[in-house]
């Protein structure tokens, strides 16, 4: 039996969409502020620049009620078990922002104790460059990691499977050339 | 504030082998590792010197015109004269140690173990040397002057989370 016609108030979408749009707009920030980022993390989320808006107010300090680990601030080798527990205790569909230099990369202190970026530990979705950011490009990068989830985001979680990331995209995939009679293809 | 004159002299006079010298007003006494103890027993019962500012120590590996390995500094204040005075104790490898002033200052705990923990003077008689800031597991002392600056590895040996470990 078809649908003759929708009334105005239903809309049809997919439910990973819904899914998505329900997670992105709800995001649990865990703050793990260890430097100057953290400073900039605060002032972010007070009301001159006013987080709320974009639905990250809700600061968490237990891993178990958040799904946004923002880490703000130098890691050194002592802090990293800390930091993968954390990460570990943290429930699924989880996303990891990495605020700063130091962070990303280390920054400016390549000696024996920091860790030369945190994405070499645990996985990393969005990178914001600065010394500290500014709020407003924190908050750019959780817009951007917004969309993000909008347009990967599953109801199963299947953009976190690292395999299924890996193989080609459909689009990508080579279509077997199909021979006709009298006209050669280029290669 | 510089130390009088005639504390330096008691010391001198009760003390062989101390070397007392004054740079821009600041006196520093230079004591043999074996009479540390003594020295700064004096100088805390006789002469007044209440609290131990600091303990700390200089690796001179490669330094110029130097002929011992490591200069352990004693900071010592009056609180009454507001005298300052600076206690060293020259070491050498292998095995660098001096005996704890923990009896003296119970203040010095913490700050024997950081020195232990960054240079390996080992301070006999401490009642709890560990490492303090590095975590138990690190091997070597990294602010020895031939440790590098950017580590033995590790800062890179930890195990790497996946998503599908999550």
């Amino acid at each position: 039996m078809a649908i003759e016609e929708l009334p105005e108030n239903v809309v049809v979408s997919k439910l990973d969409e819904l899914a998505s749009w329900c997670r992105k707009n709800s995001l649990w920030p865990m703050p793990f502020a260890t430097a100057c980022c953290g400073i900039e993390l605060m002032a972010t989320g007070a009301s001159r620049h006013d987080l709320a808006r974009f639905g990250a107010e809700v600061f968490r300090f237990s891993p178990r009620q958040c799904d946004l680990m923002i880490v703000a601030g130098r890691v050194v080798m002592k802090m990293l078990p800390v930091l993968q527990r954390i990460w570990q205790q943290m429930h699924e569909p989880k996303w990891c922002i990495s605020m700063g230099a130091c962070a990303s990369t280390g920054g400016v202190f390549d000696t024996y104790s920091v860790v030369q970026g945190i994405d070499r530990f645990i996985p990393v979705d969005m990178y914001i460059p600065g010394c500290p950011p500014r709020p407003e490009q924190l908050i750019q990068g959780i817009i951007d990691l917004q969309d993000k989830i909008q347009l990967e985001g599953t109801v199963g979680g299947r953009e976190f499977d690292l395999r299924a990331r890996q193989q080609r995209k459909r689009s990508l995939v080579e279509l077997p050339i199909v021979k006709t009679s009298g006209l050669i293809l280029p290669r | 504030m510089a130390v009088r004159p005639e504390v330096i002299a008691a010391l001198e006079s009760q003390f062989a082998g101390i070397a007392p010298s004054e740079f821009r007003g600041q006196t520093r006494v230079t004591v043999p590792a074996a009479q540390l103890l003594d020295v700064l027993t004096t100088l805390k019962q006789t002469h007044d010197f209440d609290l131990l500012v600091d303990v700390t120590c200089v690796d001179y590996l490669n330094y110029r015109d130097a002929t011992n390995r490591f200069g352990v500094a004693y900071l010592l204040a009056n609180t009454t004269t507001a005298e300052r005075l600076t206690i060293r104790v020259m070491l050498d490898e292998p095995n660098p140690a001096v005996s704890s002033v923990v009896s003296l200052w119970e203040g010095a705990n913490w700050l024997e173990r950081e020195v232990w923990d960054m240079f390996g003077i080992h301070f006999e008689g401490h009642p709890d040397l560990r490492r303090i800031l590095l975590p138990d597991e690190f091997t070597a002392h990294p602010l020895r002057k031939d440790y590098p600056l950017q580590g033995r590895g590790e800062r890179h040996n930890f195990p790497v989370l996946t998503r599908g470990e999550g």
